[in-house]
């Protein structure tokens, strides 16, 4: 019960671990499912319909039921210790966030057991998502994402205002540890990027729902306006995965090379440049659209410009190991398999810039290698080493770096097999999103290695649950700084008290705890004397808010539908059950907006009980 | 914070601000807006792109009738007038004003619903229906959401009137205030927009 009330920024993050991980395995699963339809030419396990279902949920399970709620859960469990805050400037909004994507998720995946998944792709090009073309699955997708989206946009709000207002005296914004940027650059992007992405889904269910015409071309309606609508949300939602990756690389690099990191501004200026791009370069997605040269060309240059603040991350990676005491700890080798892999993937993106290369490339596996090698090399990959590094500070205890070199090798050699040889299928001629192929064309062994590498990927991951499972096993033993660190989150023990500091802590410079070290102090100077600490109060409201969004989704999607039992049809197609929804989730406002939560204080004779069990 | 329940009797000048709840509350909803915009920008290209797609149905120019709109308009634009006096009002921490001011830009938004609703019966009968043809769909839809804003606005600036005579203006409920003000601006600049690209462009052809 109390993981349903908890409005605490550390166990909403584990909760978007749960959840997201959940997702991670759904999307692992349909990966392989789908690998093995193409591990050999002409095989007919999965054909035509229930490919495109696999293929369309596996991408969008996994970007955004997957990457999004594991970033949000490292946000949610590591900025606010970074920048020295007792929690996040709206806890209550937060659980609200978390609650949506849950149910938005849920209502996704719900789809397979409902009738059929979406079948349009991730990207649910219209006309092919209408409701002529594709099935009832696309609903469940404009329904779900739409949920889901608005939790993600509440979260963005969230960390921009956490990170503006609540950091600790002496936390200017350069002194802010990379990852707590990121997560800020992330944050805005969200901000912009999501309500566009929003209104193309109320738009496609508009048109699906209530018969309307947007995408209509017999109506007047224009079918091109959905790729823009999707790509200018879709392109930004790349660099909001992508950024806080890098973020996490950053800390892992400078803490395992026992180095400041080599150009900290550069490195914050760079992420501000990528955000700022991120939103000028939508179009390449749509070159083999017809938008014409002059639009192709400035998106092509746009689109490389991203490479050179790209590249400087990459150089002072490169720079902060120079000359540092490498450590190989399991979260270093992910970070050190991270920089080249996702060079490569950003190698491909400047040839993919190219409007005239892009023709070829287009809708092959070229791209679907493409953007693995980015999203998993640079972004799981990212993921993977920030959980290692992190895992003491969030639950308290080491995870095995044995079991974890294991999981390592499998993934890292496995996720190569599978998509190096893509490239090359690509450029052949393999199209994506097709569910065969015939044998003696020079696929056969290219596909049958990718097989492979899923299944090794597939062994990894099963030996990181496995590493989950025996760690979670062991005693809480994990001491406050680990790996000999140096920000503000491994000032405190592991894993961080509810109150996250007893005291807030005084910054006095870049890498905040490390500075301390160096001047021979065994803890952060406290900013503020020992007093009662001010908390806020648990909530169900968020959970029912967004079970009322959950109702109501239903009620709109089955507005149409005639059912079996009469009593049914009269709840449904009259949207009784929409608004009753709908109900829910106002009352739940209303109640919100009306009694006030004056939150609990935690005195100071238990903090110091605290103390003494630390 | 622990000084917002005895605060009352010593209200600061900007009572709003004086809280770090106020002041998260302040910013974060200046962010939202940030998205609102993006989100009604993102409507406004929709409706440019689809607004001569009428498939023979009847076209901008032939439908729009500037007086209703126009009435709209200036009542809208009143009721950011009002509710700016309501802002006033709260840093001199006059309560009654406040409310009273905030129940005018309710009734004045609730006016200029009647007339959005009496606008879109009169489009339905001349066939301007949502499913006619894309034009349709997209003025809806923009218009419409604009619509549902106000009406929501209305609601939430009702609630917020009954609170303030029930706790009084406190520095828990004057951030309140503060940010239904700011979302009722917010609807006003969305209309003159409105006003602008979709009626007085539709007029023009």
């Amino acid at each position: 019960m109390d993981w349903l009330t908890t409005v605490d920024h550390k166990k909403i993050g584990i909760l978007y671990f749960l959840a997201g991980g959940f997702f991670f395995l759904a999307g692992g699963i349909e990966a392989i499912l789908i690998r093995i339809q193409l591990m050999y030419p002409d095989l007919h396990i999965f054909v035509g319909g229930t490919f495109n279902q696999l293929l369309t949920m596996h991408g969008t399970t996994m970007i955004f039921l997957a990457a999004m709620p594991l970033l949000f859960g490292f946000m949610n469990a590591i900025v606010p210790l970074q920048i020295g805050a007792r929690d996040v400037a709206f806890p209550f909004v937060n659980s609200l966030g978390f609650w949506l994507f849950f149910f938005g998720g849920l209502l996704l995946n719900l789809s397979w057991f409902m009738g059929g998944a979406p079948d349009a792709g991730w990207t649910a090009y219209a006309p092919l998502s209408s409701d002529t073309y594709s099935g009832r699955g696309v609903d469940f997708y404009v329904v779900g994402l739409q949920i889901a989206g608005i939790g993600t946009l509440i979260g963005g709000i969230n960390f921009l205002v956490t990170i503006i207002n609540m950091r600790a005296p002496g936390m200017t914004f350069m002194r802010m540890p990379l990852f707590t940027w990121t997560a800020f650059i992330t944050s805005a992007l969200i901000l912009f990027a999501f309500p566009a992405i929003t209104v193309g889904l109320v738009e496609l269910m508009f048109d699906r729902l209530f018969n309307g015409n947007f995408f209509e071309v017999g109506q007047g309606g224009n079918v091109v306006l959905w790729q823009h609508l999707f790509w200018i949300f879709g392109h930004p939602e790349v660099y909001i995965l992508i950024l806080p990756a890098f973020g996490i690389i950053s800390e892992v690099v400078s803490t395992f090379s026992k180095k400041v990191l080599f150009g900290y501004s550069s490195m914050v200026f760079a992420t501000m440049v990528i955000g700022f791009l991120g939103f000028m370069v939508w179009a390449h997605h749509m070159f083999a659209t017809g938008l014409g040269p002059v639009a192709n060309s400035i998106f092509g240059v746009a689109t490389m410009a991203i490479a050179v603040p790209t590249g400087v991350k990459i150089f002072n990676w490169l720079f902060t190991m120079w000359g540092g005491h490498i450590r190989f700890t399991v979260a270093n080798l992910w970070a050190l398999g991270f920089i080249p892999t996702f060079v490569m993937g950003g190698v491909t993106g400047v040839m993919l810039a190219v409007p005239t290369a892009d023709f070829q490339y287009t809708d092959s596996y070229f791209v679907v290698a493409h953007f693995h090698y980015v999203i998993v090399g640079g972004l799981i990959f990212g993921i993977f080493s920030g959980l290692y590094y992190w895992w003491p500070k969030i639950t308290g205890r080491l995870l095995s770096e044995g079991v974890g070199k294991v999981h390592f090798w499998f993934f890292f050699i496995g996720f190569h097999l599978t998509f190096f040889p893509q490239h090359f299928l690509g450029l052949i001629g393999m199209p994506r999103r097709v569910f065969t192929y015939l044998p003696d064309q020079g696929l056969d062994t290219m596909n049958f290695i990718s097989s492979i590498g899923a299944f090794l990927m597939g062994i990894g991951t099963i030996a990181f649950m496995y590493n989950m499972i025996i760690t979670g096993m062991k005693k809480k033993d994990a001491v406050n700084d680990p790996w000999d660190a140096r920000t503000l989150e491994w000032a405190i023990p592991s894993p961080a008290p509810e109150y996250n500091f007893k005291q807030t802590p005084l910054v006095r410079g870049l890498d905040a705890l490390w500075k301390e070290k160096m001047a021979g102090n065994k803890e952060m100077t406290p900013a503020e004397p020992l007093g009662p600490i001010h908390m806020p109060s648990g909530s169900i409201l968020p959970f029912f808010m967004s079970l009322g969004l959950f109702i109501a989704g239903f009620g709109f999607m089955y507005g149409k539908h005639t059912f079996e039992v009469e009593f049914f049809n009269t709840l449904f197609n009259n949207y009784i059950i929409a608004g009753f929804g709908l109900a829910i989730t106002l009352v739940c406002m209303l109640l919100r907006s009306v009694y006030d939560d004056h939150g609990w204080h935690i005195e100071v004779e238990e903090l110091e009980e605290k103390g003494v069990k630390a | 914070m622990a000084n917002a329940h005895h605060a009352a009797g010593a209200l600061p000048a900007e009572p709003e601000k004086a809280t770090l709840e106020g002041k998260n509350k302040l910013l974060g909803f200046w962010l939202f807006l940030g998205g609102e915009m993006v989100l009604f920008g993102t409507l406004f290209a929709t409706y440019l792109t689809l607004r001569h797609g009428t498939a023979g149905g009847v076209s901008a120019e032939h439908l729009f009738k500037l007086e209703t709109v126009g009435w709209s308009t200036f009542i809208l634009l009143t009721s950011s007038l009002t509710s700016v006096f309501a802002m006033i009002a709260m840093h001199r921490h006059q309560l009654k004003a406040l409310l009273g001011w905030l129940a005018v830009t309710v009734l004045l938004g609730l006016s200029f619903l009647g007339l959005e609703i009496y606008e879109f019966v009169e489009y339905v009968h001349e066939g301007h229906t949502f499913s006619a043809n894309a034009f349709a769909t997209s003025f809806y839809t923009l218009v419409g959401f604009h619509g549902a804003h106000v009406a929501f606005g209305v609601l939430w600036i009702t609630l917020l009137i009954l609170q303030g005579l029930k706790k009084g203006l406190t520095v828990v409920t004057a951030p309140k205030f503060y940010v239904a003000s700011l979302y009722w601006h917010f609807i006003d600049v969305v209309w003159v927009f409105i006003f602008t690209v979709v009626y007085l462009m539709g007029k023009v052809g």
